[in-house]
């Protein structure tokens, strides 16, 4: 399986495989600075004005940009300020819009055209990164689509603007984590509480610079899109990537999506990992993140007095379509206590969660239904939380004024907390939900 | 390489995030004048109102966590910022100032930060790795640029760059 690249020397861990690949190295050793060659990069409707404003900065200062370097391999989702919240917003997605046009970018999914929805969802649920390539995006959970078998990281607009006019970009190749889980995983456990459990122990620097990658018996029992919640959150453990070996299950979860070939890279039974973590899922307990940092964590019976006063499903982290399926199985022939919002993170997932009959238990349930968008996530639009509100939220980041004003409080939590939490109006580990009706 | 010199507005926090740095609503903005008006806006709202042109931030570890927002040392810049020096910074942040050429990312010790004051007047010299300050005539060392780093820096960053 690993013939076109017997070259590489043995001992390098998939991120370094993929790195020594892109850089047409036999090798490559953590704190070496390469030249990656750059399979696939991402623009959203925040990024990608931003990209678009440096590159005019810089034909201002001379330099000549008449076309991209590949626009087959970029492409663009609307995804932050969408339904556009004002005019600024509606604005940048004509700016977007006409630069895609005028560069020939092909791949944009438009809101209101068919498919679109949340960058870091579009990348899996449409196909678009495969595994053993190098992907980059204007959003700092680019980090996601680790879990495909991936290199995959965040960039600012002036890397994206030099990938977008040389093909490819330095990097510094990381140290790596290795996050060893195993044993069989309770049903109140979810990706989100592994992760949380992590990032406090390591805390929100504690893999800074490095690459986050998991492997271990539950980790393979974990479908994809629960994978995906583990290496999008890498982000808030300051990581440069997060990553987990191809399995029968990545190949089957793209061959659904795509018909594009692709050459997966594994790590080799020598790697060498800087600190190897171990966990046993079966002793995990649901996990909440407090205000207001990631790291903060308790385990939700701790809080089970704290009342809020929203819940909220939804975001890349937290509203995949299991997320949905899992939020919808608690909320089932229950009426929500709280404001409760739930944005699937694709309008693909809208759709399916319209077939299975999702959206009617969480409308019957009395939650309200949105449209795919980052808006409350960020704090921008679409349901911002005022002065002094709780929330519990699906998402990833509770930093002050991450969901709204400075002096609201998010609780990070997983779908099935969140919801359990919607039905009680307090904070509440899904064993403990008192059934009522 | 020139020698920075400015004054120090002091934030002795850890993890001073991109949120607080530039808030989300203003991430719609890419007119750096005005993204410059929100700068540290989370933290210090009288923040752009303090600062002179060539100042410098002093701040505790993992600065510019959280987004890739490039807004966050646009905003920096924008206000006069030069430089921020801090015991570690997040990696996109940390690239976005060297690679967009908007701030030096400077590494210094934990133990300098209780050493200068806000408000102190600094020299910070990249030529001997030192920062001298001005106010209390004291010296300490950063740690100095990875050469690439440096390369992209001297050419006022990746706009002018060649890696060939
Ligand atoms: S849903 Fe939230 S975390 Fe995900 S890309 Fe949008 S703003 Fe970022």
């Amino acid at each position: 399986m690993l013939s076109f690249c017997s070259d590489f020397e043995l001992g390098m861990t998939i991120t370094e495989k993929i790195l020594a690949y892109s850089s047409h190295k036999s090798q490559v050793s953590p704190g070496d600075v390469i030249f990656s060659k750059i399979d696939k990069v991402m623009l959203h409707d925040v990024s990608g004005p931003g990209v678009i404003k440096i590159l005019h900065e810089w034909e201002k200062k001379g330099k000549k940009i008449e076309k991209i370097w590949d626009p087959d391999r970029v492409w663009i989702s609307e995804d932050h300020f969408v339904p556009s919240s004002d005019r600024i917003s509606a604005e940048n997605i004509r700016i977007l819009t006409e630069w895609a046009q005028r560069y020939g970018i092909k791949k944009h999914f438009k809101y209101g055209l068919g498919q679109y929805g949340i960058c870091h969802t579009l990348s899996h649920e449409e196909g678009l990164i495969l595994p053993g390539e190098v992907y980059v995006g204007g959003d700092s959970h680019t980090n996601t689509t680790g879990a495909l078998g991936a290199f995959a990281a965040g960039l600012g607009h002036t890397d994206i603007a030099y990938v977008l006019t040389h093909g490819k970009i330095w990097f510094k190749v990381p140290e790596a984590l290795m996050f060893k889980i195993t044993g069989k995983k309770p049903d109140y456990i979810m990706a989100k509480d592994i992760i949380l459990r992590i990032i406090g122990d390591i805390g929100t620097d504690g893999a800074n610079y490095k690459t986050m990658q998991f492997s271990g018996n539950a980790i393979s029992d974990l479908s994809i899109e629960e994978r995906l919640t583990l290496t999008n959150m890498t982000t808030e453990a300051g990581a440069k990537n997060g990553i987990i070996d191809p399995d029968e299950k990545t190949e089957q979860y793209l061959r659904e999506r795509t018909k594009n070939a692709f050459k997966p890279l594994y790590t080799d039974s020598d790697a060498t990992f800087s600190e190897t973590f171990t966990y046993e899922i079966e002793s995990m307990e649901p996990t909440i993140a407090k205000p207001f940092s990631p790291e903060n964590i308790t385990v939700a019976r701790e809080l089970q007095n704290v009342e809020i006063d929203k819940a909220y499903i939804g975001s890349c982290t937290g509203a995949k379509l299991e997320d949905l399926r899992m939020a919808a199985k608690i909320l089932k022939g229950h009426k929500v206590k709280v404001r409760t919002e739930i944005l699937p993170a694709a309008q693909s997932i809208y759709m399916k969660a319209i077939r299975e009959g999702l959206v009617e238990i969480f409308m019957e349930s009395g939650a309200v239904i949105g449209p795919p968008t980052c808006g409350a996530c960020c704090g921008a639009h679409m349901g911002v939380l005022s002065k002094d509100e709780i929330c519990i939220s699906t998402t990833n980041r509770n930093f002050p004024g991450r969901m709204g004003h400075v002096e609201s409080k998010t609780y990070l939590a997983s779908p099935i907390v969140v919801a359990a939490s919607a039905i009680s109006g307090k904070i509440t580990d899904p064993r403990d939900q008192v059934i009522s009706s | 390489m020139k020698i920075l010199k400015g004054n120090v507005h002091k934030y002795a926090k850890d993890n001073i995030d991109t949120d607080v740095i530039i808030p989300g609503p203003y991430l719609k903005i890419h007119d750096f004048k005005e993204l410059a008006k929100h700068a540290l806006e989370g933290l210090d709202p009288q923040f752009p109102s303090k600062v002179n042109q060539g100042d410098f931030i002093l701040a505790g570890k993992n600065f510019g966590c959280g987004s890739s927002r490039e807004h966050a040392p646009i905003a920096l810049h924008e206000v006069g910022i030069t430089a921020i020096l801090s015991p570690s910074f997040a990696r996109i942040f940390y690239r976005n100032a060297v690679d967009g050429g908007y701030l030096l990312p400077i590494e210094i010790d934990e133990k300098i930060i209780s050493e200068i004051d806000d408000s102190d007047t600094l020299e910070i010299n990249l030529e001997t790795n030192t920062i001298f300050n001005i106010t209390k005539n004291k010296t300490y060392l950063i740690k100095p640029f990875p050469e690439l780093i440096s390369k992209i820096v001297e050419c006022g960053g990746l706009i002018n760059f060649n890696p060939e």
